[in-house]
């Protein structure tokens, strides 16, 4: 379990945290001077940081014990997640711990201190927790290695517990013996609790963040304001790789608070989040002027060879790339082609899904300040460390003077990764050029114009069915714009004995990057739709099917088997009435969803249920997991009902909540989760698990509705009456 | 141009165009940040305020329209976060990302002032203009019925 070790720097670093940077301009900073988080997240919660007894954590004169997070806040829960392990090893009150985001200066200056800072692929807790364990059982130990010294007694004689240790008659508390724990260099390597000895973990912790979400106070990258600070509204060529002509800044200088007009220049990135799109920025002494002129600004564009290119176009080249070979990239067995031609039953289908964004509530922002000898930023990244490597090669200055403050992300939703960078390279380029700190803000179609994508993907397959009604050859063919086209098919757990499949990667004109459960998602709906249609070919329950298929397979089969025990699942409904089931693997989880859904004469789907099994290995808190299943799976079948991204002329069309449509409250169904986990070696993640099966299992239950498969999305482009 | 606005109870003289969304002065002019942007045209409810007791959309309300109303954003619907909203929303512990929220606590106080005891059917009504990503929808719904309680007792 504790195969990451934390350096033995760790044990001897002592430098204050330097994540203080500029403590100005948000109007509560004092708001939360009691709560357990700062409403301005990168700041401590208290008057005065307490010794530092690892890199990890402070602890204080009264006890409270600051845990530094070196992850973000995005709606997940690992501001408090990650306080839970720590204080799990640590041995402290739940009601003593405090959390403040890890300085990421403070890791780039001391080479990667917190290793990594990337919250993305649901790694805090799945990934992380041996680190975060590590941390809290080695503070532990050394504040029982200086009581045992102070007290003359053997270490082993003293027991950490409730932040008090005690070794027969002494007694002291943990704030007593900080500052000497601080200097303790320990031999071996701390014990690590077994899951079943857990007191903390696996109960159904409140969120430290929530008081501060309840008021207005918590502050997000877009709530910046500085003194001297200036704001920017950019807009950059509809059509990705297009170019800005020209701009006619004199139309529009004249108007209110406006102060300049900046062109921003195209920069091929080493990896697509780094890529900087040609456009122009106008600065003014607020947003709203800013945008207002930028609007009313005479812009000429050169839109370049992609101007012609539509959502039919695309498809188009995508259904005609299905037709030819692609890259093998699955081969087991004999000649699949050969015995699908010569079978009697053949289940074939192809699948679709179009461009899809992530529309995360906090549109695409960032706030830079380029000094001579510092730069500081602002922004919703979900690496922290890689927006400062971006704020310091766009500044020239060394990372080393780039200081990074961490607040609260308005979702992420892999969007905070590669999808939100463009902006801060930006906003460092503005500030630099105008010499003062420049709040950058895409207006929300701005945001889903140039926002990085989640890329168009189909799927042909083709199946041969046996005597017993299962399949005996399969043949798949995957083509996409993104090397991930095929996640989740190649992978795919039933054993097929003669199976190949093959994956063809597009060139696009359109940016991609990750999206929740990148490939998985789009998948989950094709696969767990196409093999709904060959049990139901080959007269099996869908959901027996699954645990036939997945037979010897247990982490598949623990989901499956909790799922028929409790979900009530059944095939023999009404016309108008089904249920549906899907399973998907993400992020090491195993994640099953069963929904009931009605559809009316008319067409119109409604979405009674949704009952939600997941094989997570284990849970720390499950209050927070069945938060995240019933989020994710929300997120995920609201894209596949209703979103879409529509391209004409080589730009996005629906590019607001208006015509980009996603679920709303109405819309909602009950969920009911259940954990069925193994509590073996793997640890799965949770953020994102659940989104991958719940269209699929929607789209199958409309199947049973209707008699109509849905082999695309959205599905409300679909007709769905019946007689 | 000058125009006096009442937020919060207090006034504020502010410089700024008359077209300008009431959102922008809130939030670039006076420092209210509590109140989001999302859309911008009035399809999220990120920006939700009240305007004389009344759930508006701060991103297409013109300020000079707020001229001589009396304007509640998030950080004056109470001093101390015990509005029974506030309350059941922290009880409930409604919020993931909590962009949103701020324009959902506004709406669902707004509801709970003209309908002390609102059905599913009311709060999916009154509240389907406000959007979260994350799907706290479920948690959302539980704490109007909440609210309603706490405020009756």
């Amino acid at each position: 379990m504790t195969k990451m070790e934390i350096s033995r720097r760790d044990f001897l670093v002592t430098t204050a945290s330097a994540a203080g940077g500029l403590m100005i301009g948000f109007h509560l900073s004092s708001a939360s001077a009691a709560a357990n988080v700062n409403a301005q997240p990168w700041l401590i919660p208290t008057d005065k940081e307490g010794t530092e007894v690892n890199a990890w954590l402070t602890i204080d004169p009264t006890g409270v014990v600051t845990v530094r997070v070196p992850h973000t806040e995005q709606g997940q829960g690992a501001l408090t997640s990650v306080p839970m392990m720590i204080a799990e090893e640590l041995e402290v009150d739940w009601k003593m711990i405090k959390a403040v985001f890890a300085d990421p200066n403070r890791h780039v200056r001391n080479n990667n201190e917190y290793v990594t800072m990337s919250t993305s692929g649901s790694n805090v807790v799945r990934t992380q927790h041996p680190r975060f364990f590590e941390a809290g059982a080695q503070a532990r130990e050394r504040l029982k290695a200086a009581a045992a010294k102070a007290w003359g007694v053997p270490v082993t004689d003293v027991v950490a517990k409730d932040s008090t240790l005690t070794a027969g008659t002494r007694r002291g508390t943990y704030a007593e013996f900080a500052t000497a724990a601080a200097s303790v260099v320990l031999t071996d390597k701390p014990k690590i609790k077994a899951p079943d000895q857990w007191t903390l973990l696996g109960t159904g912790v409140n969120r430290l963040d929530i008081p501060l979400k309840v008021n207005g106070s918590a502050a997000y990258a877009i709530d910046t304001r500085l003194p001297n600070m200036v704001y920017a509204a950019v807009k950059c060529c509809a059509v990705p790789w297009g170019d800005l002509k020209s701009f006619n800044f004199d139309a529009i200088k004249g108007r209110p608070g406006v102060i300049a007009a900046v062109e921003m220049k195209k920069v091929a990135g080493k990896t697509g989040g780094a890529d900087m799109q040609s456009g122009v920025a106008v600065v003014a002494d607020s947003w709203y002027r800013a945008k207002t002129a930028l609007d009313l600004m005479p812009i000429e564009w050169d839109f370049g060879k992609n101007a012609n290119v539509s959502t039919a176009s695309l498809l188009q080249r995508h259904m005609e790339a299905l037709d030819k070979p692609g890259e093998v990239r699955d081969k087991i067995g004999g000649d699949t082609q050969a015995m699908i031609a010569a079978a009697s039953k053949v289940v074939k289908a192809d699948y679709s899904r179009p461009y899809e964004t992530h529309m995360r509530m906090e549109p695409i922002n960032a706030t830079v300040s380029v000094a001579a000898d510092r730069v500081d930023v602002w922004a919703p990244s979900q690496d922290q460390a890689a927006a400062l490597a971006l704020a310091a090669d766009q500044s020239k200055v060394d990372p080393k003077n780039v200081y990074v403050h961490t607040t609260f992300i308005g979702g992420a939703f892999g969007g905070g990764g590669g999808g939100n960078t463009a902006v801060t390279k930006q906003a460092t380029e503005l500030s630099r050029v105008m010499g003062r700190p420049v709040k950058v803000v895409w207006t929300r179609e701005e945001d889903v114009t140039n926002d990085k994508q989640r890329g168009m993907g189909v799927n042909r397959f083709a199946v041969a069915l046996g005597t017993n009604g299962l399949p005996t050859a399969w043949m798949s063919r995957s083509v996409g714009v993104e090397t991930r086209a095929d996640t989740g098919i190649t992978d795919m757990p039933y054993l097929v004995p003669n199976r190949h499949h093959e994956r063809t990667v597009l060139d696009s004109h359109i940016p991609t990057a990750t999206h929740r459960a990148p490939g998985t998602n789009q998948n989950g709906f094709m696969r767990e739709s196409f093999v709904d249609e060959v049990a139901q070919a080959g007269g099996w329950n869908p959901l027996d099917w699954r645990l036939e298929m997945t037979k010897g397979l247990p982490k598949w089969q623990i989901v499956l088997k909790a799922m028929k025990e409790k979900a009530g699942f059944r095939t023999d409904l009404p016309k108008g009435e089904g249920m549906g089931v899907a399973i998907m693997e993400d992020h090491a989880s195993i994640c099953a969803t069963c929904a009931t859904v009605t559809v009316s004469k008319r067409g119109v789907l409604n979405i009674e249920k949704l009952f939600v099994v997941i094989n997570s290995g284990y849970v720390i808190n499950p209050r927070n997991c069945s938060e995240q299943l019933e989020g994710a799976a929300c997120w995920e079948l609201g894209t596949a009902w209703m979103a879409g991204l529509d391209l004409k002329d080589g730009r996005f069309t629906n590019t607001n909540f208006d015509s980009y449509q996603l679920m709303r409250i109405g819309q909602m169904p009950p969920v009911e989760v259940a954990f069925a986990l193994e509590k073996g070696d793997t640890w799965g993640g949770m953020g994102e698990p659940s989104g991958p099966p719940t269209p699929a299992a929607v789209a199958n239950a409309i199947f049973y509705a209707t008699g109509k498969r849905i082999r695309s999305t959205p599905f409300r482009n679909h007709d769905l009456s019946w007689a | 141009m000058a125009l006096t606005l009442k937020v919060n109870g207090t006034s504020h003289t502010v410089d700024v165009e008359a077209e300008t969304p009431l959102l922008w002065v809130l939030r670039d002019t006076i420092g209210l940040t509590g109140t989001k942007y999302g859309c911008g045209i009035a399809k999220c409810g990120a920006c939700t305020v009240h305007i004389d007791g009344q759930a508006a959309r701060s991103c297409n309300t013109k300020v000079s329209d707020a001229v001589g109303k009396t304007i509640t954003t998030i950080e004056g619907l109470s001093t101390d976060s015990k509005h029974p909203v506030q309350v059941a929303w922290a009880d409930i512990g409604v919020p993931q990302c909590g962009y949103c929220q701020s324009g959902q606590i506004m709406a669902a106080a707004a509801l709970l002032s003209k309908n002390k005891k609102p059905t599913d059917a009311d709060i999916d009504a009154e509240m389907d203009g406000n959007m979260c990503r994350c799907g706290t929808y479920l948690r959302i719904r539980a704490a109007i019925h909440r609210a309603a309680e706490l405020a009756a007792r």
